[in-house]
C-alpha cells in the first residue's frame, strides 16, 4: 500500500513528507519504548508511536524506517520536525489511539514487521 | 584471521554528557559515514545501532564521553569510552529491565534496561569494564566476514 493509502485509513495529517506519498510500505512496528524499537523495527516499516521527541526521529534513521506515525492525536515539537526535515523522514499524525491505527492498517493488509518475539531472536 | 588489518576508515567523536538534545547525532554522523564507505546494509546498521545505544548511555550518565569507529576489510571496531559514575555491578546492569534511569532518560524512550542487551546482542563480541567514579569502557565488534 502506499502512504497515501496509510494516510486515508487513518485520517492523518501529513506534518512532514507530503512528497512522498507515494511510497510503498508493506509492514510496521508500534512501541513507545525506542529501545525496543531499536531491537525489534525493521528497514523500510512504519513506525506507530506515541513518543514525540527527536529521538523517534534518530531511532527512525539509524533503521531506515520509512514513515513514523504519531498516535492518539500526537504533534510533535519543532525541534522534532526539523530533525525529520534534516534527516527526510515523513511524519503523520492521527488521532487514533495505537490500537485502533494498527488494526485498522492490518485489515487493510499492513503486516506487523515481525510476527512474535522468540528467545533465541536476533536481527538477521 | 590473525593478519592485523589495515583501517579503511577511522573517526572519533566526542559525547557531551547530560545533552539530550543532542543524543543520536553522532550515531547518524556515523552511519552516514559508513554508507559513504560502502559497507553492506546490515553491517552499517547494527553499528549504527550500537553506536547509537551508546551514546544515548553516555549522555544519560555520563560528564563526557567519546565513540570511536574503525573499519577494516574484516570488521568495524567501536568503541564508547566514557568518563562518568561508572557501573557498580556490571552483571546486573547487563540484566534486561535492569535500569537506574531518571525520568528525563525515559521520557526519550530509553532507560527500560534494554540498552546494554541490545549493544550485546547486536554486536559479534562485546567486552565492558566499567571503574566507579572514573567511567565506563564498552568495546564492540562486527563483523563484515563472517565467521573470520
Amino acid at each position: 500500500m502506499t502512504l497515501n493509502e496509510v494516510k486515508e485509513i487513518l485520517d492523518a495529517e501529513v506534518l512532514f513528507g507530503r512528497d512522498q506519498l507515494g511510497m510503498e510500505v508493506k509492514t510496521a512496528f508500534g512501541a513507545d519504548l525506542m529501545s525496543d524499537v531499536l531491537a525489534f523495527a525493521k528497514s523500510g516499516s512504519l513506525l506507530l508511536t506515541g513518543l514525540t521527541n527527536p529521538q523517534v526521529i534518530r531511532t527512525s534513521d539509524i533503521l531506515d524506517i520509512a514513515a513514523i506515525i504519531m498516535v492518539r492525536g500526537k504533534k510533535p515539537a519543532p525541534e522534532t520536525i526539523r530533525l525529520a526535515e534534516e534527516l527526510n523522514i515523513p511524519i503523520l499524525s492521527t488521532k487514533y489511539i495505537l490500537f485502533e491505527t494498527a488494526g485498522r492498517l492490518y485489515e487493510k493488509g499492513i503486516k506487523g514487521c515481525l510476527e512474535r518475539v522468540d528467545s533465541n531472536f536476533a536481527r538477521p | 584471521m590473525h593478519v592485523h588489518e589495515k583501517p579503511i576508515y577511522e573517526s572519533s567523536h566526542t559525547v557531551e554528557g547530560g545533552n539530550f538534545d543532542e543524543a543520536g547525532k553522532v550515531a547518524s554522523q556515523i552511519k552516514a559515514n559508513l554508507k559513504k564507505v560502502g559497507l553492506r546494509k546490515d553491517v552499517i546498521m547494527k553499528a549504527a545501532l550500537v553506536a547509537y545505544e551508546s551514546e544515548i548511555n553516555i549522555v544519560s550518565y555520563a560528564k563526557k564521553g567519546m565513540i570511536q569507529i574503525s573499519v577494516t576489510a574484516q570488521k568495524v571496531n567501536i568503541e564508547a569510552i566514557d568518563e562518568g559514575q561508572g557501573i557498580p555491578d556490571i552483571n546486573l546492569a547487563m540484566q534486561e529491565g535492569y535500569s537506574t534511569a531518571t525520568s528525563k532518560i525515559r521520557e526519550m524512550g530509553f532507560g527500560a534496561g534494554m540498552g546494554l542487551c541490545n549493544i550485546k546482542k547486536f554486536s559479534d563480541l562485546f567486552q565492558i569494564t566499567s571503574e566507579i567514579g572514573k567511567g565506563t569502557h564498552l568495546k564492540m565488534v562486527i563483523n563484515i566476514v563472517n565467521g573470520s
